[in-house]
């Protein structure tokens, strides 16, 4: 028996968030990968040159041109019966479809996993990451998601595992995609970047936001935000950083005007070096930053910019 | 059509708390802690007023899952504005499978087109009752939703997903669960908190409802995570560069 993961692709390629699950996958045993689509073929194609990947299984119907939870949900659970395990990121994507996959095979999911102790035992965070709970499940199948911040993903390189179409259940025809808008950056994606540099309330605008941009393209950065900054409206909700929006763990992350709340914490406090900007020494993000710099960010950032110029 | 909507609403630890593990690893303690309406259920509860406001809804029924003190939780619901509770009370440590379950019987007896549950409950961080919630219904799910529109036999909601938004048409009955963005909770005003202690809550069990709610997971032990400690505060943007450069180097 061997684990089987869902794949997640755009134009051909295999999300990182995903190759951070085949990682984890892959500490328990063979691992198939799953690519559903309308059209799968350059996808599937990247998934079978995934190194650990053993089999890559297709799944191509019109049915699953968007990534809706009915379809999907009802193809992994015809697939369950074969595995041990059914893993995926635990991006929106998996969240919204695998604990419709688990109710189907009346299984209880194990949700964003951070650690693996056995094939039954997990780890995960609970309470915005105030605990780390150890849980075993007594479930047949365990369907998990797994936080990619907390797996190096595996290479997009390396591997070339054999492709096998699998069947598709008839179609639900209960929901229907409407249309996306999606936000387009020339920027990594905040879940791979290497730096992550997120304004906060401070930011006081969306205009304001520009005075992250040189620095962020001097360090190949991604940008987030706060929740206060999103609901603002100075950002779009794909920037949020913290316990119900994006998990990251960059080698920097650069607070700038936040205040550093629990929830916040929760999606940024595994970075390797974290930075804060903040006008008020006493804010709690100093209390997790490895360095702090005490000041307005109307006169910080333009200066960094500046500095940053400067060749080392 | 008469529009009922079922809102589960989760008596969790208030969100400004900041928990502790108990030192035995047991578990998180909670006692004497601060209890609320989960964050992401008042925003149900408030999506379920305004479609009353709209005259789609016409009833709205705040149901909660756990020990007798979750008839709190249905109280602040029903100050709100939600019509009338329903407690399935249970000692028992119910986890998402059970909930959805639970409310699987539940949305049998009352037959409601429109169930609105949190995307999240800020305890467990599960993200998933909604999701197993529909597939025991075979119903549509919108999750993550940040707007939502009932048209006749249908619904239609966008979704906050990892890209920006997304869009999806649903049939009805279907569920849905909330994101940050989709309204501002209103808070109960002394009147209707009067109002509300005499509307109905009607208390049921899980066996009243035929359902086994024994936990799948066994939680083995809870742990501090890994304590960050601060570092130091530089004097200036040059020094923050440099000491980025050469002490960290991580630029
Ligand atoms: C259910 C729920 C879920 C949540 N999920 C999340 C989540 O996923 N992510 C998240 O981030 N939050 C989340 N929150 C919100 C969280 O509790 C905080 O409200 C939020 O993180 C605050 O954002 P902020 O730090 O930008 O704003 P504030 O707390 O208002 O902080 C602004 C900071 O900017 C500083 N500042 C102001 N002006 C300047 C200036 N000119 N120069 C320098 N510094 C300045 C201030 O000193 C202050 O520290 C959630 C809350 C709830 C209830
Ligand atoms: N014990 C409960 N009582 C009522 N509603 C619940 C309960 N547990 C979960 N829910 C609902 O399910 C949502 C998601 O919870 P979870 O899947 O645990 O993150 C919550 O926001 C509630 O709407």
């Amino acid at each position: 028996m061997a684990v089987l993961v869902l794949l997640e692709h755009a134009e051909g390629v295999i999300k990182q968030p995903s190759r951070s699950a085949v990682a984890a996958a892959g500490r328990l045993g063979e691992v198939h990968g799953l690519v559903a689509g309308a059209a799968v073929g350059p996808a599937a194609a990247a998934a079978s040159k995934l190194p650990t990947i053993a089999k890559v299984l297709t799944a191509e119907d019109a049915s699953l041109a968007h990534p809706l939870a009915e379809p999907l949900a009802a193809l992994l659970a015809s697939l369950a019966p074969g595995y041990t395990h059914l893993f995926a990121a635990a991006t929106a994507a998996g969240k919204n479809v695998m604990p419709r996959a688990a109710a189907l095979i009346d299984v209880q999911p194990i949700s964003d996993i951070s650690g693996i102790v056995d094939a039954a035992t997990f780890i995960r965070p609970i309470y915005a990451g105030n605990a780390l709970a150890t849980v075993r499940s007594a479930d047949a199948t365990k369907v998990i998601t797994v936080r990619a911040a907390s797996f190096d993903p595996v290479p997009a390189e390396g591997g070339s595992a054999p492709i096998e179409p699998v069947a598709v259940p008839a179609p639900d025809q209960s929901s229907r995609f409407v249309s996306a808008e999606l936000s387009k950056s020339e920027r990594p994606e905040l879940t791979a970047a290497r730096v992550v540099i997120s304004g906060g309330r401070g930011m006081q605008s969306g205009e304001n936001f520009k005075l992250l941009e040189p620095i962020a393209d001097r360090l190949g950065a991604a940008i987030g935000a706060s929740r206060a900054a999103v609901d603002a409206g100075f950002v779009s909700n794909d920037h949020q950083v913290g316990q119900t929006g994006k998990v990251v763990a960059p080698d920097l992350y650069v607070a700038v005007g936040i205040s550093g709340a629990i929830q916040h914490l929760a999606g940024m406090k595994d970075s390797k070096v974290i930075v804060a900007i903040n006008k008020d020494g006493e804010a709690p993000i100093f209390q997790v930053a490895d360095y702090g710099l005490v000041a307005d960010l109307f006169t910080a950032l333009p200066e960094l910019a500046r500095e940053l110029e400067k060749s080392p | 059509m008469a529009m009922k909507v079922l809102v589960p609403v989760k008596r969790v630890v208030d969100f400004n708390v900041k928990v502790r593990v108990k030192t035995d690893g047991s578990g998180v303690e909670t006692t004497g802690l601060k209890m609320s309406m989960n964050p992401f259920d008042e925003i149900a509860v408030e999506e379920a007023i305004r479609l009353k406001e709209k005259g789609l809804a016409t009833e709205i029924v705040a149901v909660s899952l756990g020990i007798a003190a979750c008839s709190e939780t249905l109280r602040t619901a029903l100050a709100m504005g939600a019509d009338r509770g329903i407690l399935v009370e249970t000692e028992v440590e119910l986890q998402p499978l059970a909930v959805a379950k639970l409310l699987k019987a539940v949305a049998e007896r009352e037959a409601p087109r429109l169930v609105i549950l949190g995307k999240q409950a800020i305890d467990d961080d599960m993200n998933a009752t909604g999701q197993m919630l529909a597939a025991l219904l075979g119903w549509p799910q919108g999750t993550f939703a940040s707007r939502l529109l009932i048209d006749g036999d249908g619904a239609v909601v966008t979704r906050e997903v990892d890209g920006g938004l997304e869009t999806v048409s649903l049939a009805l009955p279907a569920v849905v669960t909330t994101d940050l963005r989709l309204n501002e909770p209103r808070y109960a005003s002394l009147p209707n908190i009067m109002k509300a202690r005499r509307k109905p809550i009607e208390t049921l069990t899980p066996a009243a409802l035929g359902v086994d709610p024994t936990p799948r997971l066994t939680l083995v032990s809870v742990a501090e995570p890994p304590h960050r400690q601060a570092g130091r505060k530089v004097g200036s943007v040059a020094e923050l560069v440099e000491k980025l450069r050469t002490e960290a180097k991580v630029i």
